[in-house]
């Protein structure tokens, strides 16, 4: 059997010394940094990768990878205990399980959340197994036209996440695919939009558009709205284990949330936050049985289906970016950038040029879920005591490790100040209402989207038909305008709205 | 006419902005044609797309009534100002004083932008980040970060 040839290579790496602990410094931080709000996977990733400049590319990966599965773990905590989302995937899980914890059973609404991750987490690695090798030999047909409508289809797909107008959304995209053209033509090697600037003669870093926009355009807009008032249910963090009762509710939830976030995952624009809007909208869509308390009101299920819905979409999201080389998310298109730091081309041959970091990663993240339902469920009163810090000491420590990653990716003031400059510019996105999630994936996929539209266009001679008198280009292409159809659906529209509501 | 969506208004006026300003910038560069696209080729009619949607976010939030009039709200200016300003400072600073001088600068200086400010926590919060950057970046992963001002000692 290859597949189990394949895990074995996986478990073999994921087993070194070197990659557990790099795994469990993932969790470990994913954890933390879920725990506390205002400082999300996509700042933290941002921050580490200058420090994965010293690091193999295996074990670099198996961090990131672990602090963004990670995160989704520490999130469920803080919406329970505080009623804040630590993180954005959570806010559905404060509404019904900030409501249990209120009735003293915080316990087994973190139990649910704990353990409904890593019933997901095992799945969703079972479905990258899976998946990832036909996914990776269809890739391999693709031709440039092909790549260019596959990227056209995840940047419309990216929309859907985006809360609030549409046309926002893709004007954002477009707008990050402008800032990424400011680089040094591939082809002709002309610098464009340099201002005579030698520094942008290799583009902007994508590092300081990720930290100036989440990094400190997050705690500028944090900073603005006025302190929170915040109830920590730490007392009652007691009897963890769930009765029989939440254990029959909720494993029929858990397996809904997980299939649900299995898919969504996988989908161009999904990832762990649409997939667990959608699990807290399927169970409160499904009749109650006699006697359970409305979803709303501290039911288990509205805890434990988004929960295992977010951890299985996190996983899951890593199908196309490992596959195809597309992201799906912001996470994701960090982790891209992860890979070029460390000379690895994303892309359909990452699996066969690169095995070791290919099943390593996906073994480790089997590992990473085991470590995390031992970090999260006996040590949970350690994560209590963290959220007792508050913002005022947390965000001048953000800042700072900011600023260090910044001047370490080139050893120079000019990506501290890029920094600062697009620090200003994500205050005003946030104030404007444009979302900077979908800039930062036009961003990333800028280049490649204008390099292979070139050479499908130097191929065909010119012809722009290309794109759809090919069957795959044109499949391709179709997805993305019925999802354009679909979003401007009046019954969508106003439920994305519903949905979006609570951030 | 009248604004029915302030955010709307200005996001638009943004986008047609950028769209048209890096349309402009590519005419400095060669178009090519379809069949040999040139450099300017794919920003070109990006920065057109983006002003048409400019357009499209302009006149919703001219015709369309929006409850509220989305307005901005109250900006938080310090905090903005004297995060951008500490962040761009540090960079200034850094290569000149070295990171156990720029650091507690930037800490204190960012901690300002917070309306809870009191200086002995500042103070205090300025010397463990700083022990804990040198001890992370400068000990642990090695980075090469300066350390005191050029020309002092190591």
């Amino acid at each position: 059997m290859d597949l189990l040839h394949h895990l074995a290579l996986g478990f073999e790496v994921a087993f070194t010394a070197q990659n557990l602990a790099y795994a469990f410094a993932g969790v470990l931080l994913g954890t933390l940094i879920g725990v506390l709000p205002g400082l999300g996977p996509v700042a933290t990733i941002a921050m580490l990768l200058p420090s994965i400049y010293s690091l193999d590319a295996t074990p670099a990966l198996i961090m990131l990878a672990g602090i963004y599965y990670g995160a989704q773990y520490g999130g469920s905590t803080t919406a329970i205990l505080i009623n804040v989302p630590g993180e954005a995937s959570s806010v559905v899980t404060a509404i019904d399980g900030y409501q249990m914890a209120r009735q003293g059973r915080a316990g087994p609404a973190l139990a649910a959340a704990g353990l409904g991750s890593f019933f997901a987490g095992c799945v969703g690695t079972v479905v990258i197994v899976a998946f990832a090798p036909p996914l990776t030999a269809l890739a391999f047909q693709f031709g440039p036209a092909e790549y260019f409508s596959l990227m056209v289809l995840g940047l419309i797909g990216a929309v859907v996440l985006a809360s609030g107008s549409l046309v926002k959304a893709v004007a954002m995209i477009v707008l990050g695919l402008l800032l990424g053209q400011v680089n040094t033509d591939v082809i002709s090697g002309v610098q464009r939009y340099g201002f005579g600037i030698a520094e942008l003669s290799d583009g902007i870093s994508f590092v300081a558009i990720a930290m100036g926009v989440f990094g400190f355009g997050e705690i500028i807009a944090n900073l603005g709205r006025p302190a929170e008032h915040r109830e920590v249910f730490t007392k009652s963090v007691r009897g963890l284990w769930p009765t029989k009762d939440d254990f029959r509710r909720a494993w029929p939830a858990v397996l809904r949330g997980t299939g649900l976030g299995s898919l969504l995952g996988v989908l161009p624009g999904g990832g762990a936050l649409l997939s667990s809007f959608a699990a807290y909208t399927l169970e409160k869509k499904l009749r109650l049985a006699p006697g359970e308390v409305p979803l709303g009101a501290g039911n288990i299920r509205g805890v434990a289906g988004p929960e295992s819905a977010n951890n299985a979409g996190a996983q899951t999201s890593f199908i196309p970016m490992l596959t195809l080389g597309i992201p799906p998310n912001a996470v994701m298109a960090l982790m891209v950038g992860a890979m070029t730091i460390k000379g690895i081309q994303p892309g359909p041959q990452v699996m066969t040029s690169n095995p070791e970091l290919f099943w390593g990663l996906i073994a480790s993240m089997w590992i990473g879920n085991a470590m995390l339902v031992l970090l999260n469920l006996p040590l949970i009163g350690l994560w209590v005591r963290l959220l007792a810090v508050p913002y005022r000491l947390l965000f001048p420590a953000i800042a700072a490790f900011c600023c260090i990653g910044l001047y370490t990716l080139s050893n120079s003031a000019f990506d501290v100040y890029m920094g600062a400059l697009f620090g200003f510019v994500g205050y005003l996105f946030h104030k404007l209402g444009c979302e900077p999630a979908p800039l930062l994936l036009g961003f990333i996929l800028g280049p490649m989207m204008e390099e292979n539209l070139r050479r499908a266009l130097l191929l065909s001679r010119g012809d722009w038909g290309t794109f759809v008198s090919r069957p795959l280009s044109a499949g391709l292409l179709g997805a993305a305008a019925l999802l354009v159809v679909v979003v401007m659906l009046p019954s969508i529209r106003s439920k994305r709205q519903v949905a979006f509501q609570g951030e | 006419m009248k604004i029915k969506s302030q955010k709307d208004f200005w996001s638009g006026l943004l986008f047609i902005g950028a769209g048209t300003a890096f349309a402009w910038g590519a005419t400095h560069y060669r178009f090519g044609s379809s069949a040999q696209p040139g450099p300017a080729y794919f920003p070109f009619g990006l920065g057109l797309l983006l002003a048409l949607l400019g357009g499209i976010v302009l006149f919703k939030a001219l015709t369309l009534e929006v409850e509220g009039g989305d307005r901005f709200g109250r900006w938080a200016l310090r905090p903005w100002l004297v995060t951008v300003a500490a962040v761009a400072g540090f960079g200034w600073l850094l290569p000149r004083l070295g990171l156990i001088i720029a650091m507690p600068m930037l800490v204190a200086a960012s901690a300002l932008a917070g309306d809870e400010f009191r200086w002995q926590e500042a103070l205090i919060n300025a010397a463990v980040l700083t022990l804990a950057c040198w001890a992370i970046f400068a000990l642990g992963l090695k980075l090469a970060l300066p350390l005191w001002p050029p020309g002092w000692g190591g």
